[in-house]
């Protein structure tokens, strides 16, 4: 009986030894379904660098079109203001273009479908937000305040990250911390508005399509 | 007859076989429920796309996780096109967690 259980035992053990590598690749398979079907992760680094780069090229331009035409004070109706929320739009359009030009290409690369289920939800639950955010600004702009402009950017693209992150690589929550916190700062400090949004939009975008490009184009 | 006691390492490897469900024994199935766990639902075409498979083929085994309850189908129009989707149903939430702990186990073993 004893000898009945053991041998048992022996095939079962066999069993399993033969399938082990089934089994991790079950596992792998799973992992890679799971992540496939519901996170797009072709989001290039490299448009983040670029994003930051256009946004200091831009944040020079404002600052020097203030200092130079506007006594560097920047009022509501003037045609300086005008200007700079060109010059925003430019940069704005420019990351976009820049964005989606790169994430096909990479997406092309990794065989992923740049527009598919998971990229859409990717883009919608980020427009949420940002859309929500956009659309508060230009109403408080209309209603002549706008000391809190450069907070309610960061803020509003802060949270659009974090929630865009659950539908993506992971790492882009931490950006969206980093600027959420920079635009409570900055609702603190409105002062220091300019700078905070230059670091936020231009710099910490620059350092995080950097770490992005090393952890995972660049293998 | 008698009695024997089971010596332990046979008495996990029983537990661990009695977890290994044979309704989830095919990669397609086993791709189907992966999708299905991290997402709300998804349709028929969603899931042959990414799981390339043939239209006869994923409908047997959509059918079979469908037999077993652990998958629930509901068939709408978009417009005029019938569109089929899926969702897991918390039973089958429950075997394929079962089914996954006992090969990260079986895995683990070695």
């Amino acid at each position: 009986m004893l000898f009945t259980i053991k041998s048992i035992y022996f095939v079962f053990q066999s069993t399993f030894i033969m399938s082990d590598q089934d089994y991790l690749k079950d596992i792998s398979e799973i992992k890679n379904l799971m992540n496939k079907s519901s996170r797009f992760i072709s989001l290039s680094g490299l448009s983040g660098i670029l994003a930051g780069i256009y946004a200091l090229v831009g944040a020079a331009v404002a600052y020097w079109l203030v200092a130079e035409y506007s006594y560097g004070r920047l009022l509501l109706d003037g045609k300086v203001f005008n200007l700079v929320l060109l010059d925003l739009f430019l940069i704005a359009f420019f990351s976009v273009v820049t964005g989606i030009f790169l994430t096909t290409r990479k997406a092309k690369k990794n065989g992923e479908n740049f527009w598919d289920a998971s990229s859409k939800r990717l883009l919608f639950n980020f427009l949420i937000p940002l859309a929500t955010g956009g659309i508060y600004i230009l109403i408080i702009l209309n209603q002549h305040k706008y000391g809190q402009t450069a907070a309610l950017m960061l803020i509003f693209y802060g949270l659009a990250l974090v929630n865009a992150s659950k539908y993506s690589i992971g790492d882009i929550r931490y950006l969206g911390f980093i600027q959420i916190a920079l635009g409570l700062i900055c609702a603190l400090y409105p002062g220091y508005g300019f700078w905070l949004w230059t670091l936020g939009f231009g710099v910490m975008h620059i350092v995080y399509g950097t770490w992005m490009h090393f952890k995972y184009d660049a293998k | 007859m008698k009695k024997i006691k089971i010596p332990t390492s046979v008495g996990n490897d029983m537990s661990i076989i009695h977890n290994i469900n044979k309704v989830f024994d095919h990669r397609i199935r086993l791709g189907i429920m992966s999708i299905l766990m991290v997402n709300e639902y998804a349709d028929f075409n969603t899931l042959k796309e990414l799981l390339g498979a043939t239209d006869g083929n994923l409908a047997s085994h959509t059918k079979a996780l469908e037999k077993a309850e652990y998958i629930a189908v509901e068939k709408q129009f978009i417009g005029r096109k019938p569109n089929t989707r899926y969702s897991t149903t918390p039973l089958g939430k429950a075997e394929f967690k079962k089914h996954i702990s006992a090969l990260e186990k079986l895995i683990n073993k070695q």
